[in-house]
């Protein structure tokens, strides 16, 4: 599985019975025992807390499905009910809908240090593909989710989103009515999003486990980025459990500090009071808009004015992720050591709020207000959907241009020699050519 | 998976397992045992958080509120003929309201304890003041058919699954039914109106 | 014991999600709330606001009262049982009635007040019969349709959960209905509809006035529907529309979130076990990592 060898020793009786049987002890104690850098910081923790959010979200999801209505006549009510009459019921449903975004937070967290860090360069590209594989599925399943409670958001974001299936040229409309099941977005539309809804999740615990495979594959890349060879395993790395078992379990709490400040105080500061309206399919809401979490590829979508030039953009926006190892050339892969690039990833992230930021906003409202402005095209320059523009070009540009062009022509800072020779041997570490 | 024990892994803190690799002789202070009273204290709120955060999950199966609120109901006894019985549902069960006439409470009223088979006097089985009427919930003591009115060989009920008798009263007297009929929480509220649950 | 720098860095990291989250609350706050220009709600000074907030159960019980008097004429609660009067928290919770809500004579009497559609057991036939706690509230409107037809094509909401429903909702309500003002010179109304300066909406269209002071707020097919005196207060409340307002609103806050109280109490129960938990974790931590380097 891995090309570390297997430090288990099975010792009682009933050990070996099962060693030789199913090694599922042998594999738990490989788990424990993975060298993993010793110089890990706290951007490494994510991942054991997106497995306790996928863990979250499954537990609290499945009790809810308990009793949860997929049926338009009934869904609305049946949240309802659940956070009337069933017991607890109200916490367990805000838990998951404050654990989707408290997720996507985790996620877009892991992300950017996987960026910063350069955890998507060889060997690493499929654990890379991965992950934004899952990130994918768990925007599908979002999606999917958002719409059972059936409020007015939950009912016209879904019509909104499934229209641009209808963009795509020639086989559109006809998949566009396969998928809702009917000309219009109803009870069989519901019936199959709570099918779907509930399946994805496992579909993604399944990628998950892929995920780390690969991961104990290449081994685990640290902040230096710099490659562990075999023979400086025990200078440099310490076994996960317990250094790195106690350090995510810290992490863990503090996130889940953050998580119980919203549960219990904000529950539904990070939704949208329109979704505590029924749908009704012959209103459409003032302005519709989906969770914070989709905002910056919303964003981009409404940024392009042909309607199907948006769905490409905003499925390119999450497809460019998965060719990053292709597209960076750079032979250093920490940004530590590489400071120019440092300062457009800074940018890069900014951008990304921004887009979010954007996003929430109508397209025609100014951007600063009283601003004198001229139009440029379809659009006054003094607008979210100048803006959009702008920030969508720098997303493109920061992958497609940025990061090939910088990694050929910047000066990178030398890297270390290895993960502890600064910490342990004083050493002055050798530059890299 | 093995992350699920992130949390309550101190318990399991292996102290050979660390000790085999090199940690620069660096150690903790004390390297006599690692099984310190803070890792001990550390898994044991893991573990008490694992069980708070269990329980509300289980708790949600146990019945809801609405669900309890259905758990009372009245009923007007005029509609009962003497005689003849009501089956009204409560809880999701049938409820026989019986009106038993003159003769049906004498039987019931003169039946030795030691003929029974799960002895109990007839008037522990209805209310003082209104022993005309029986309130038994009509689900077989056995396996929880619905027994037939007026039928059987004690004037009583017949259940046709395995053949439990019951009489008057409602209590067992023949066949594989271990207990009389449930009497449930009930009521009088006016002469004519009775509250179960 | 001294936080390590990377403990401390990692406490920061915590707190610059926390703070990206909270940003992101504003993000997720639309922009229509702000604008369409409704005035901003005035504050109802509830008790119930704020991590420490309870429901003030005297304001609940007045509150029903507008309700029942005034609104449920034709604005339905179609999520609310009389029962849900007596739980824990609610308007008329007693804790001396140790069989919930059933039991409680308040809630059997304020439900058998109010007559509730059924079928006679024995015929089929519809009738009308007092309700009992475990009734639901009886929807003014046999269906939406009929909601909408009596009220000029408007149906009115129902109000299960308006304050959900509304951003800032309870203040929101109490300003809206305490807050009809006379329609300014040179607004255009139609027949049936009527200004608030809270409602949301964009006057622009209908204003022959400077077009740079358009009025804030909308249109609304409620006319004002409160007035002093209108609804008897038993415990000497002053009998004014700003105190309907507010009781009314608070009753609704109460009906979108009941067990609101319940979920500020158990936050601070899991917040000071979590925080004790961090520490122990944390002191578990040092130890562990004592004099390693990395």
């Amino acid at each position: 599985m891995s090309d570390h060898e297997s430090t288990y020793v099975p010792k009682t009786g009933i050990e070996k019975w099962l060693d030789s049987r199913l090694p599922i002890i042998r594999f738990g104690a490989d788990y424990m025992a993975l060298p993993t850098p010793r110089n890990l910081n706290y951007w490494y923790t994510f991942g054991g807390i997106l497995m306790l959010c996928l863990v979250i979200q499954i537990v609290t999801g499945i009790v809810l499905a308990m009793h949860y209505v997929p049926n338009t006549e009934m869904a609305f009510a049946s949240v309802e009910r659940i956070m009337r009459d069933v017991n607890g019921g109200w916490l367990i449903r805000y838990v998951h809908a404050n654990g989707a975004s408290m997720f996507f937070i985790a996620v877009y967290l892991h992300m950017l240090r996987g960026l910063y860090y350069g955890s998507y360069k060889a060997p690493r590209e499929i654990i890379w593909i991965l992950g934004c594989v899952i990130f994918f599925l768990m925007i599908a399943t979002a999606f999917l989710g958002y719409v059972l409670p059936w409020g007015q958001m939950s009912f016209w974001g879904a019509e909104v989103i499934t229209n641009l299936i209808g963009a795509i040229p020639l086989v559109g409309e006809p998949i566009l009515i396969w998928l809702r099941g009917g000309p219009a977005i109803d009870n069989a539309t519901l019936n199959r999003f709570f099918s779907l809804h509930y399946l994805l999740p496992f579909v993604i615990f399944g990628v998950v486990v892929l995920h780390l495979w690969a991961l104990h594959t290449s081994g685990q890349n640290n902040p230096a980025g710099v490659l562990i060879p075999k023979e400086r395993t025990a200078k440099d790395t310490l076994p996960f459990h317990p250094y790195f078992t106690v350090k995510d379990g810290f992490a863990i709490i503090l996130f889940l500090i953050l998580f119980a400040l919203f549960v219990f105080y904000m529950p539904n500061a990070l939704g949208h009071a329109d979704n505590y309206i029924p749908a009704n399919p012959l209103v459409t809401p003032a302005h519709i808009v989906p969770e914070w979490y989709m905002l910056p590829f919303y964003a981009i979508l409404r940024a392009i004015p042909d309607k199907f030039g948006g769905v490409l953009a905003m499925f390119g926006a999450i497809g460019i992720l998965f060719v990053i190892p292709w597209l960076d050339t750079s032979r250093v892969r920490s940004m530590r050591y590489r400071p120019t690039m440092k300062v457009f990833f800074v940018i890069f992230v900014i951008v990304g709020l921004g887009l979010g930021w954007c996003g929430a906003q109508l397209p025609d409202a100014p951007v600063v207000s009283g601003m004198p402005s001229f139009m440029l095209l379809d659009g006054q320059l003094n607008s979210y959907l100048w803006l959009t523009r702008l920030l969508t070009a720098y997303y493109f540009a920061f992958f497609l241009i940025i990061m090939p062009w910088v990694g050929l022509k910047e000066t990178p800072l030398p890297v270390p020699a290895s993960v502890s020779e600064p910490v342990l041997d004083g050493g002055i570490p050798e530059k890299k050519g | 998976m093995g992350r699920q024990g992130s949390i309550g892994a101190h318990e399991r803190c292996d102290v050979t397992e660390s000790v085999e690799l090199n940690h620069d002789g660096h150690g903790g202070g004390d390297d006599a045992t690692r099984r310190d009273f803070i890792h001990i204290a550390a898994g044991a709120a893991a573990v008490g958080a694992g069980v708070m955060m269990a329980w509300p999950l289980v708790n949600t199966m146990n019945p809801a509120a609405d669900t309890l609120a259905l758990s009372t109901i009245e009923f007007d006894l005029t509609k009962v003929a003497e005689g003849m019985q009501v089956v009204i549902k409560w809880q999701g069960k049938p409820v026989f309201v019986r009106y038993r006439t003159p003769a049906e409470i004498q039987e019931a009223v003169s039946t030795p304890l030691s003929a029974l088979k799960d002895p109990q006097p007839d008037a522990e089985r209805i209310k003082a003041g209104h022993e005309q009427y029986l309130v038994v919930i009509g689900s077989c003591t056995h396996l929880g058919c619905v027994p037939t009115f007026n039928a059987g060989d004690y004037g009583g009920w017949f259940c046709p699954c395995h053949g439990s008798h019951y009489d008057t009263s409602g209590r067992i007297r023949k066949g594989p039914a271990p207990l009389n009929l449930i009497v449930p929480t009930y009521e009088y509220i006016s002469d004519t109106r009775v509250r179960i649950g | 014991m001294t936080i390590q720098n990377g403990t401390r860095s990692a406490v920061f990291k915590i707190l610059a999600s926390a703070v990206a989250a909270l940003s992101l609350v504003a993000v997720a706050a639309p922009a229509g709330a702000a604008g369409g220009g409704a005035k901003h709600p005035r504050s109802g000074g509830f008790s119930f606001e704020g991590p420490f907030g309870t429901f003030d159960q005297a304001q609940l019980q007045r509150g029903y009262k507008v309700y029942r008097e005034v609104c449920a004429a034709c604005h339905g609660m179609d999520l609310m049982s009389f029962r849900n009067l007596g739980q824990p928290g609610g308007p008329f919770y007693d804790s001396h009635f140790k069989g919930g809500p059933a039991d409680n004579p308040y809630v059997r009497v304020l439900a058998a007040e109010v007559q509730v559609a059924d079928i006679d057991s024995e015929t089929g036939e519809p009738i009308m019969r007092p309700a009992t706690p475990a009734d639901r509230f009886p929807n003014p409107y046999a269906n939406a349709t009929a909601a909408a037809g009596a009220n000029g094509g408007a149906a009115p909401p129902d109000l299960s959960v308006m304050a959900k429903a509304r951003h800032d909702g309870a203040n929101y309500i109490y300003s809206l209905l305490s807050g009809y003002e006379p329609a300014p010179e040179g607004l255009q109304i139609a027949p049936g509809q009527y200004y608030n300066p809270y409602m949301a909406g964009d006057l622009s269209p209908f204003w022959t006035g400077d077009p740079d002071h358009v009025p804030s707020g909308g249109f609304i097919a409620m006319p004002k529907p409160l007035a002093d005196g209108q609804v008897t207060y038993d415990d000497g409340s002053p009998q004014t529309v700003d105190q309907y307002a507010r009781d009314v609103a608070a009753f609704i806050a109460w009906a979108s979130d009941p067990h609101a109280t319940e979920r500020k109490r158990t936050g601070m129960g899991v917040l000071a076990f979590l925080f004790i938990f961090a520490g122990l974790t944390y002191a578990s931590y040092r130890r562990i990592w004592k004099g390693i380097a990395h």
